[in-house]
């Protein structure tokens, strides 16, 4: 037993001495958890092509420091439990630079505690769930959450439809949806907002007349709607169709042109603010779109650009740092450069914005962006500014 | 607002109603609790979209495709899974577990088929313009819901009571070892209750479809619990049970979304369904020699 466990850590160090060598030369490795199966797959893919995309971009352009990114790619499978293993693969096992994920906020809040505790940077893309980033500071995002989008999105509807009071309605029985109505009511507190009536729904209703003609009653300049898109579309509907034509203030669970398809021409008038827009037409989200579309034959979506950007970030960050190939040094170097990057990508000028942990203390590096507000109007999202 | 109240309330009851029929009509006659129900009633919706979508079907086209549709699969359904429960004499929660797992099959099969997300029906397929009368708002397809169920209840009521179907069903109701002695085809017309029970489901699911415009293949799920709830109110097995049951949870909903709130309005609903049956426990429609049908 005793010989055997000498064999095997004297051959790890032989692999790791190889690995360090090998890597110092020309190879800067990053870990990517993403869920690339299960139910949040359709979010893990993308962010794994927007990362793609830009490792690619980067390294044709000759790379960092002539040292070419390589990305090592684990499926986390949206599951905490998976989170935590493959967290604990790339950091221990793969030796990688630092990690990119995971996928949801449910799986950062298992997962991310590894990364701090082995003191590796962690760089969410897609996790907007508050106190994520109060696990420490290894911990950084650039997921602008709805904390921040929603005030933004009612500010620009009041000063586009010119809204004194408003009701609310929402989904009570999701968890998502309820943070969104929690987020709402602050922001509509904050900005001293009147609530006429604040109505509920529960998951599967098909009927919403009942809440929607009570809304009316109280006669709102417009319906703030934390939902999501399966409650959502047919609740758009069913108010224009109960002659409720009041402009709708939605989260984040509303912004898909999804939309379109359900609710058809009575989706005009729904307001959604967003980290990034398709339609919004910046050179940098230009190129990224078309880069996009070139290599993965299909359209962009928002958790592409957030990726694609975080890698741009990243590297901005890599480009002040001189590696030394010893694992913690560089880790430690890289922490100490990325807070200070400031980059303007697809998704828009960006910077990092310190947050605290639950004693008040500074922990790790929330997103500080301006989201963009789209109105709906004849079967696309257009850009209010 | 009272009014618009009462008219959402109508429409909304003769939804659970609509749903409710061939739930209870499958009860009534096999005296199984078919939980594929609500599966049946969402491939009945999809089965329509797709007719509609891929091959251009006009609304009544699609309406007779998918009755035939739900219905042979009804068929299926009695065939591979009820019917050997009912030749091993199965006991009566038996076949209740076996239509879980056709509902999760037919769930998943869905899934698979079409994907998770959201669907509809193509616009324009049913006017969606509200008619206003004196400040009410009613759309068309609010209106066809109304009629359907109260026409359907009608003809399924008259169809029991007065032609000899109708007096061969209630028999097996009563017993089916007794209609058998009596020469009454009782597997035949076990086979015939599937089919227009899945039927009517498909055709609930078309409607309310429309109406919500959202298809999922889950869609059947909150229906199936709301559809139990209206079937044991009114009488578990009887038809004017669902309509009146139906009706009575439409109001209950609509009302207390109306003066007390909506976070209180499954609370409301089920509460009153609760002393309802405190008072009735056969439901209101249930007589005490559990006659159904």
């Amino acid at each position: 037993m005793r010989t055997n466990a000498f064999k095997t850590s004297l051959f790890a160090l032989a692999i790791a001495g190889l690995y360090s060598t090998g890597a110092s030369a020309a190879d800067i490795k990053l870990g990517v958890a993403e869920a690339l199966s299960g139910g949040a797959a359709q979010y893990g893919v993308a962010i794994r092509n927007g990362f793609q995309l830009a490792a690619d971009e980067i390294n044709a352009a000759g790379g960092v420091q002539g040292n070419k990114l390589v990305l090592v790619v684990e499926d986390e499978q949206g599951k905490k439990e998976e989170a935590i293993n493959v967290f604990k693969k790339l950091i221990f096992q793969d030796n990688v630079l630092m990690v990119f994920g995971p996928t949801l906020s449910n799986s950062a809040q298992a997962a991310d505690p590894i990364a701090q505790g082995a003191k590796t940077v962690v760089f969410g893309t897609s996790n907007t769930a508050d106190g994520i980033t109060s696990i420490g500071d290894y911990v950084f995002r650039n997921s602008v959450t709805e904390a921040d989008v929603l005030p933004e999105t009612i500010k620009m509807a009041v000063k586009k439809a010119g809204i004194k009071k408003v009701a609310v309605l929402y989904g009570s029985d999701d968890v998502f949806t309820k943070s969104g109505y929690d987020n709402f009511k602050k922001a509509l507190e904050d900005l001293k907002i009147p609530v006429t009536t604040t109505e509920t729904f529960a998951k599967g209703d098909v009927d919403f007349k009942a809440q929607l003609t009570k809304i009316k009653a109280g006669n709102p300049d417009a319906i703030v709607l934390s939902a999501l898109l399966a409650e959502g579309a047919p609740i758009m509907v069913q108010a224009r169709q109960l002659g409720l034509n009041v402009p709708v203030i939605g989260g984040n669970g509303m912004n898909s042109v999804k939309v379109f398809d359900l609710a058809k021409e009575k989706a005009d008038g729904l307001y959604v603010g967003s980290p990034w827009s398709s339609s919004n037409a910046t050179p940098e989200n230009t190129k990224f779109v078309k880069a996009y579309n070139d290599k993965f034959k299909a359209v962009p979506d928002q958790f592409a650009a957030q990726a694609y950007d975080a890698m741009h970030i990243l590297t901005e960050a890599l480009k002040r740092v001189k590696l030394t190939g010893n694992l913690t040094a560089d880790r430690a170097a890289l922490h100490a450069a990325l807070p200070s990057v400031k980059w303007t990508g697809a998704t828009g000028a960006f910077q990092f914005r310190r947050a605290t942990d639950k004693a008040g203390k500074p922990a790790g590096y929330d997103a500080q962006q301006t989201p963009i507000v789209s109105v709906t109007k004849g079967g696309q999202f257009v850009i209010e500014k | 607002m009272l009014e618009q109240q009462l008219v959402n309330a109508l429409s909304l009851g003769c939804v659970y109603a609509l749903f409710a029929l061939g739930f209870t009509l499958i009860f009534g006659v096999l005296g199984v609790v078919n939980l594929s129900h609500g599966a049946v009633f969402m491939v009945g919706a999809y089965a329509a979209r797709a007719v509609v979508a891929r091959f251009d079907f006009p609304l009544w086209a699609a309406l007779l495709f998918v009755l035939l549709f739900c219905g042979l699969l009804g068929l299926v359904i009695d065939f591979l899974v009820l019917r050997p429960l009912r030749a091993r004499n199965a006991p009566h929660l038996i076949p209740m577990i076996a239509t879980i797992g056709v509902a999760i099959i037919l769930n998943n099969g869905v899934q698979g088929l079409f994907g998770a997300e959201n669907l509809r029906f193509p616009s324009g397929l049913v006017s969606e313009e509200t008619l206003s009368l004196g400040g009410l708002h009613l759309t068309a397809l609010d209106l066809g819901i109304i009629l359907l169920s109260f026409a359907l209840m009608a003809v399924l009521l008259l169809a029991l009571k007065k032609t000899q179907l109708g007096r061969a069903l209630r028999a097996i109701a009563e017993s089916p070892k007794a209609a058998y002695l009596l020469g009454i085809n009782v597997e035949g017309l076990f086979l015939l209750t599937s089919f227009a029970a899945a039927a009517l489901g498909g055709l609930a699911g078309v409607l309310i479809g429309l109406y919500s415009n959202a298809l999922f293949p889950l869609m059947g799920q909150p229906m199936l619990h709301k559809g139990i709830a209206v079937i044991i109110l009114g009488g578990m097995g009887d038809i004017r049970g669902a309509l009146l049951g139906g009706l009575f949870l439409g109001f209950a909903e609509v009302l207390s979304v109306a003066y007390i709130g909506s976070s209180m309005r499954d609370a409301v609903a089920f509460g009153l369904l609760f002393l309802i049956l405190l008072v009735r426990p056969k439901g209101l429609f249930g007589s005490q020699q559990e006659r159904k049908v």
